[in-house]
């Protein structure tokens, strides 16, 4: 099992770092999933995450300059490791005018990810920062356990308003409740509700779109023999919506969600060389 | 040296004026001696055969209060006097402003004695001199939080700096840091090899951000872990010194020194064995859990603490809270070494390891 990846291009190496601070915002610990042509940022749904997950996939060849990679076994080609993207980040922060951006799985004291920074300096040789970042390796038994979720039976799917908009008016909520009402409806339109023992709050969002789904056996059915007015609820945790719209740096090319009542919110973020699903389970 | 001590002694010297603190475990001492010409008067007062230049301190938050605002007082303050006055118990602080604007502080002081660690650069086995922004560039790669840092040299003649990671830290858990500085960019190294010592690194930033601002070169004067390090400034009106007590090292003796140096090469020479493979095979194999083997520890630099002499112990214990931001556990960093009350002049040589006279001051 072998993996080594170098980025040479500072803007790769930028953009990969702010994806990286995204996913550090959302997730404490969490899974790399490593393979021939792609890495997945994984967080599943234990009760310890609050119930919410994340899927986030990126192809390697949109950043890095060098990948080379070899799974457990020539049939499971991949690398499952658990580590703590904040440390990640950190080791990355520093390293935006390096000249070279080295990653590396080692074990020589305990599996790491060792991120060698290789920095400018006015002396003959550059200097070199390297970050030794304990990783857990995830047995091929256990692989099963982070497989990609797939996406709820839905009643309503529609664009996210304009993200930095919608990231003030939570923020602003945050400090009154710690519930969050989001609902939408087929007409583009959607609200974001709170209700305290003193006050409810609603923001009303309209003219947003709702995103064609491909009826692949029936089931996301058009919106004919729907009620396009027809709302459909669920209340979440805000703090994990929070965490979600201010760990977007940079504005997705598309940003949905998909609501399925009273059960879960599925949001999907798309960048051009990244993809971003969070799933935010339902409070009862 | 408000980031080291809550209190300011001011000393006045035919040489000049020295203002120092001390932190509460009495393990960082700075001192930062103006010589006369900073000033545009310097009357030291005069000292008689039997008394000495008279010596004071004062609450650091007071003094610093007189000088809240800076880019207002440049603005603003033409002149600033200060003036001890033994008999009213009081240093005056007049700031002289404009539009015949006089601002004069009287701040209540206790006498002390000497405050002065002991330490020699000379007898430092190893020495570095860079440029401050050098030092600031190496340090930043360091998370604002750490607590301790060891310096290092490695092969090929370069230094090296690595956050440390405490014994009692799950070494699987922590992410070390390692920063290697090309000997050349140093205005003058001369270190013993494999030398290596810990110190306090919240201590070292406050030097460090006032060697930028002033863009003087920094030198490290250091020996073996457990004897003080001591960085120093120098400038025509101005020599500055933070002396810092070191980690000690028991198990230095029964490890040798190349140990040290060949488990941290430079990443770029990255031929080293992944041994992944055994790594995974011993996983699989184990029965159930949620993992393999236990990862083997990082190999320890230090180890225990140094025994404490039952004397200091005890002053330790009297010390009680030694939660001050930045001060290193006092249990585990050896007290500096203050020297006998009335030693005149500078620093002399360090005596012996196992004496720790504590400055006197008040405690009597």
């Amino acid at each position: 099992m072998r993996f080594r990846a170098k980025i040479v291009d500072l803007a790769c190496l930028n953009h990969f770092s702010r994806i990286i601070n995204t996913i550090a915002r959302l997730a404490k610990t969490c899974i790399l999933r490593l393979t021939v042509c792609k890495l997945y940022f994984i967080l599943s749904d234990k009760v310890a995450n609050g119930g919410a997950s994340m899927w986030c996939e990126l192809s390697q060849g949109n950043f890095f300059d060098e990948f080379q990679m070899e799974g457990v076994a020539a049939e499971h080609n991949e690398i499952y490791l658990e580590l703590v993207p904040e440390n990640l980040s950190r080791a990355l922060k520093t390293a935006q005018s390096a000249k070279a951006v080295k990653i590396k799985l080692t074990n020589k004291h305990c599996p790491c990810l060792r991120v060698a920074v290789e920095l400018p300096s006015l002396s003959s040789s550059s200097r070199i920062v390297t970050h030794d970042i304990p990783v857990g390796v995830i047995p091929r038994r256990m692989w099963n356990d982070f497989r990609e979720p797939s996406v709820p039976d839905f009643d309503v799917s529609i664009y996210l308003p304009v993200l930095k908009t919608m990231k003030s008016v939570v923020e602003r909520m945050k400090n009154l409740s710690n519930f969050i009402v989001i609902e939408a409806n087929l007409s583009g339109e959607m609200n974001l509700k709170i209700e305290t023992d003193l006050v409810c709050v609603t923001t009303h969002f309209k003219d947003l779109g709702n995103p064609p789904w491909a009826s692949e056996d029936g089931c996301q059915s058009s919106a004919q023999g729907r009620d396009l007015e027809s709302m459909a609820e669920a209340c979440i945790d805000i703090k994990k919506l929070q965490q979600l719209l201010a760990g977007q740096q940079v504005n997705p090319t598309k940003a949905l969600c998909n609501i399925a009542r009273k059960r879960i919110v599925h949001f999907i973020l798309l960048h051009e060389e990244v993809s971003l699903q969070y799933f935010i389970p339902a409070i009862a | 040296l408000s980031r080291i001590g809550d209190e300011l002694y001011l000393e006045p010297t035919e040489s000049g004026l020295s203002l120092r603190a001390v932190n509460s475990s009495r393990s960082a001492f700075a001192s930062f001696l103006f010589a006369p010409l900073f000033f545009q008067l310097y009357e030291p007062g005069s000292a008689g055969p039997d008394t000495e230049l008279f010596r004071c301190k004062v609450h650091m938050k007071s003094f610093l209060g007189v000088f809240r605002s800076l880019p207002s007082l440049e603005k603003s303050v033409g002149k600033c006097l200060i003036l001890l006055k033994p008999r009213a118990s009081r240093l005056v602080l007049q700031l002289h402003c404009k539009h015949g604007v006089t601002k004069t502080h009287n701040l209540a002081f206790q006498e002390c004695e000497r405050l002065q660690a002991v330490f020699d650069t000379q007898r430092c086995a190893s020495r570095l001199c860079a440029p401050a922004r050098v030092l600031a560039e190496a340090v930043v790669h360091f998370p604002p939080t750490l607590a301790e840092v060891t310096l290092g040299t490695g092969p090929g003649g370069k230094i090296s700096l690595r956050n440390y990671v405490e014994d009692e830290a799950e070494p699987s858990k922590t992410m070390v840091t390692e920063l290697w500085l090309a000997e050349d960019e140093f205005q003058s190294a001369a270190v013993a090899p494999g030398s290596h010592i810990t110190f306090c690194l919240k201590e070292f930033r406050g030097l460090l951000s006032f060697a930028e601002a002033s863009n003087l070169p920094l030198t490290i004067h250091f020996d073996e872990p457990g004897r003080p390090v001591v960085f120093t400034l120098d400038d025509t009106v101005l020599e500055v010194h933070l002396v810092l007590a070191t980690l000690s090292d028991l198990k230095s003796n029964s490890r040798s020194p190349s140990t040290n140096g060949v488990s941290h090469l430079p990443a770029p020479s990255d031929d080293f064995a992944d041994d992944l493979e055994s790594y995974m095979a011993a996983m699989e194999t184990s029965e159930g859990g949620s993992g393999g083997p236990p990862s083997p520890t990082f190999p320890l630099r230090t180890s225990r603490p140094a025994e404490s002499d039952p004397e200091e112990e005890e002053e330790e214990e009297e010390e009680g809270e030694g939660a001050v931001p930045g001060t290193p556990p006092h249990k585990k960093f050896r007290s500096l070494f203050f020297g006998s009350v009335m030693t005149p002049g500078r620093p002399g040589p360090a005596t012996t390891q196992e004496v720790l006279a504590e400055d006197s001051d008040g405690e009597c």
